[in-house]
């Protein structure tokens, strides 16, 4: 085995063209996603964490090629996916896999449950149908759904359920990579966590590598080996989750951080709240310096000026920002 | 058993409802001023006061409201529909006889619309901003804005006096002889115009409903997912997308049934097309309330019975009411 990340992401941008102001209007871009670079390595998980609209989940499709890029590179086990068509891009989606958000939209309404977990069977590899029912058999199995279930219609499903089909139908083609697009968010706690502790035996299982996309940081604790901070469409800060959640080193990661609440009465009182007032610039126009100056509780006028890069400081953290020390010491 | 159960219930609404029809064509037909005692007056230029009420004894039409509706609808229910005064025929036998030519017009037109309609919307919602896309709602504006006979009078006007492509009036032209095959081809060589105008109306709303319905459903999230799934754009619109985004589509092919028929009534007229009708047209021309009564209660039966199949075809159709468990 080499030491080679199974995911290699480098500089991925996603554009999207904006028109504002009718069909005269001029066209401008938004980069949804401005130069996110991260690794993975096999069989562990990465969770990319961010409020809505910084760009986690673009990211995500991105990489599964669900949604188009406009530079950068995706490596997958060493090769470019970005330009792929055709066949060789047949062979990287069965190796990438997608679980989505909402398992009520997610599966289409007619279809039976065991035709949502065949079909990429169909599309992606030549099995004989006697393998196929085998393949599906099992997997009914594996997400914990009954056998009698298989010729049910998706709204006879409970949500919980529906995201069992969803693990089900991402794992048929015994894929390497699984993206994990909030896959609980839609669900209630108690399920939230019967399905986390799903994908984690999975993970043993199969031997699975998970890029997990959530808001939620008590998921995320629960789930990942490291946390990549998403902010307005670039990375602020990426670390292991431990050092990441005992040593926040970018204002807004300490911010989020502090918000997660707590029914421990003694850590509450340990940690501050951190505000962060105001909303973030406009997407289309951004100033000039740190995307997140004019919230930052500490912001110094360097920040407003040029726009922090991602470096690495002591203790294999990534940050991008101005006041945090080579020692890593952060500001706040 | 709980689909059987829900068709006799249907089925039971339905023929209440046409008996309400009934009801109300009759009354409405009293009240309006003028019967046939006055036609045949003025067909024979004038008749003293004496021999009108004659012919109103006649026909019965001296009797009470109540008695003339009692005896009607008995006569309905024993499938009588009464005499025609104008052709002297029996009811029955006139729109029978008539029934062949509206059904292949509005058939074939209903048929044009909803494979044409389709096709068009599916393929200006794979590309909104395309100009068949723009072309579609152009044509929607344009078709559903034009009143059905001023369109019929265009086709006539373009297609056979300026370009005589096609014939002007009627079904089929006397001076042809031949086989099975060559009355055929002059029954559908006169049935294009009415077919094109009658159709024109639906094809719009076709093609707008599904463009919509079709991108709805393209950017909702299970057909990212059939993406995911690894299967090419064709197999993802045509298997995932198209079944969904027909539904709509189909619920408002059976609601239009009715304009359809009222929609043939105008563009028969335009072309002399010899089928309902124009039969409406002449008898509400001559009074002819047997007639006129026969026809509305017959259009009636078509639109509800035609509601009620696509009411059973959708619950055939959706999984989610017809599966079995």
């Amino acid at each position: 085995m080499t030491d080679r990340p199974l995911l290699d992401v480098e500089n991925l941008t996603v554009r999207f063209a904006v028109r504002r102001g009718g069909v005269f209007g001029r066209k401008q871009f938004l980069d949804a996603v401005d130069g996110v670079s991260f690794a993975l390595a096999r069989g562990e998980t990465l969770a990319i964490v961010g409020e809505s609209g910084s760009g986690k989940t673009t990211t995500a499709l991105a990489v599964a090629r669900l949604v188009a890029a406009h530079s950068g590179r995706v490596e997958l086990d060493g090769a470019d996916i970005l330009g792929l068509e055709g066949e060789a891009l047949r062979q990287v989606r069965r190796k990438v896999q997608f679980i989505f958000q909402d398992p009520y939209s997610s599966l289409n309404p007619r279809q039976r449950a065991e035709d949502v977990v065949r079909e990429p069977l169909l599309s992606l590899t030549d099995m004989p149908r006697d393998e196929q029912q085998k393949v599906i058999d099992e997997l009914f199995v594996q997400v914990g759904l009954r056998p009698e279930q298989k010729r049910l219609f998706p709204h006879q499903f409970s949500g919980g359920q529906r995201q069992r089909i969803g693990i089900a139908r991402a794992l048929a083609t015994r894929p390497e990579l699984i993206i994990c697009d909030e896959p609980v968010s839609a669900l209630d706690v108690a399920v939230q966590a019967q399905i986390l502790n799903l994908l984690r035996r999975l993970q043993k299982e199969f031997g699975l590598t998970y890029l997990f996309i959530s808001h939620d940081l008590g998921v995320v604790q629960h789930m990942c080996d490291s946390i990549a901070v998403m902010y307005m469409g670039r990375i602020v800060e990426h670390g292991p989750r431990l050092s990441l959640f005992n040593n926040p080193l970018h204002p807004y990661t300490a911010a989020l951080l502090s918000a997660v609440p707590s029914v421990d009465k003694a850590r509450r009182a340990a940690t501050r709240r951190i505000l962060i007032p105001g909303d973030p610039p406009d997407p289309v126009n951004l100033p000039p310096g740190c995307r997140f100056a004019n919230r930052c509780p500490v912001a110094q006028p360097q920040c407003r000026e040029a726009e922090p890069e991602l470096r690495t400081v002591a203790g294999g953290q990534r940050v991008a920002c101005h006041l945090v020390k080579e020692d890593g010491t952060a500001p706040l | 058993m709980n689909f059987l159960r829900v068709t006799l219930i249907r089925i039971l609404y339905a023929a209440i409802l046409l008996i309400a029809v009934l009801v109300l064509n009759f009354s409405l037909m009293h009240a309006a001023p003028g019967d046939v005692a006055d036609t045949i007056a003025q067909a024979a230029g004038g008749i003293d006061a004496e021999a009108l009420e004659q012919i109103r004894r006649e026909y019965g039409l001296d009797q009470p409201f109540l008695v003339q509706l009692g005896r009607y609808i008995g006569n309905v229910l024993q499938f009588d529909l009464g005499y025609s005064y104008f052709y002297s025929d029996k009811v029955t036998n006139l729109i029978l006889s008539r029934l062949p030519a509206t059904l292949l017009l509005v058939i074939s037109a209903q048929l044009l619309a909803l494979v044409v309609g389709v096709v068009l919307g599916v393929f200006s919602a794979r590309k909104p901003n395309g100009i068949l896309s723009h072309f579609v709602t152009f044509l929607a504006l344009f078709g559903y804005s034009a009143p059905v006979f001023w369109t019929g009078l265009l086709m006539l006007v373009v297609f056979s006096l300026m370009v005589p492509l096609f014939p002007v009036a009627g079904m089929r032209d006397v001076t042809i002889e031949g086989g099975f095959f060559v009355q055929a081809l002059d029954i559908a060589h006169h049935l294009v115009l009415p077919m094109l105008t009658l159709a024109s109306i639906f094809l719009a709303l076709y093609s707008r409903l599904s463009r919509a319905a079709m991108m709805e459903v393209l950017g909702s999230d299970y057909v990212r997912t059939a993406k995911a799934k690894g299967l090419s754009p064709r197999q993802v619109v045509y298997k995932h997308a198209l079944k969904n985004a027909l539904s709509p589509v189909i619920t408002l092919a059976g609601l239009q049934l009715s304009a359809v028929v009222s929609g043939a009534v105008l563009v028969e007229t335009v072309f002399s097309w010899p089928g309902l009708g124009t039969l409406a047209f002449q008898s509400i021309l001559a009074r002819d309330t047997p007639l006129i009564l026969g026809i509305l209660f017959f259009s009636a039966l078509v639109v509800i019975v035609g509601n009620l199949l696509t009411d059973l075809a959708l619950r055939l159709v959706d999984p989610r009411v017809g599966g079995k468990r």
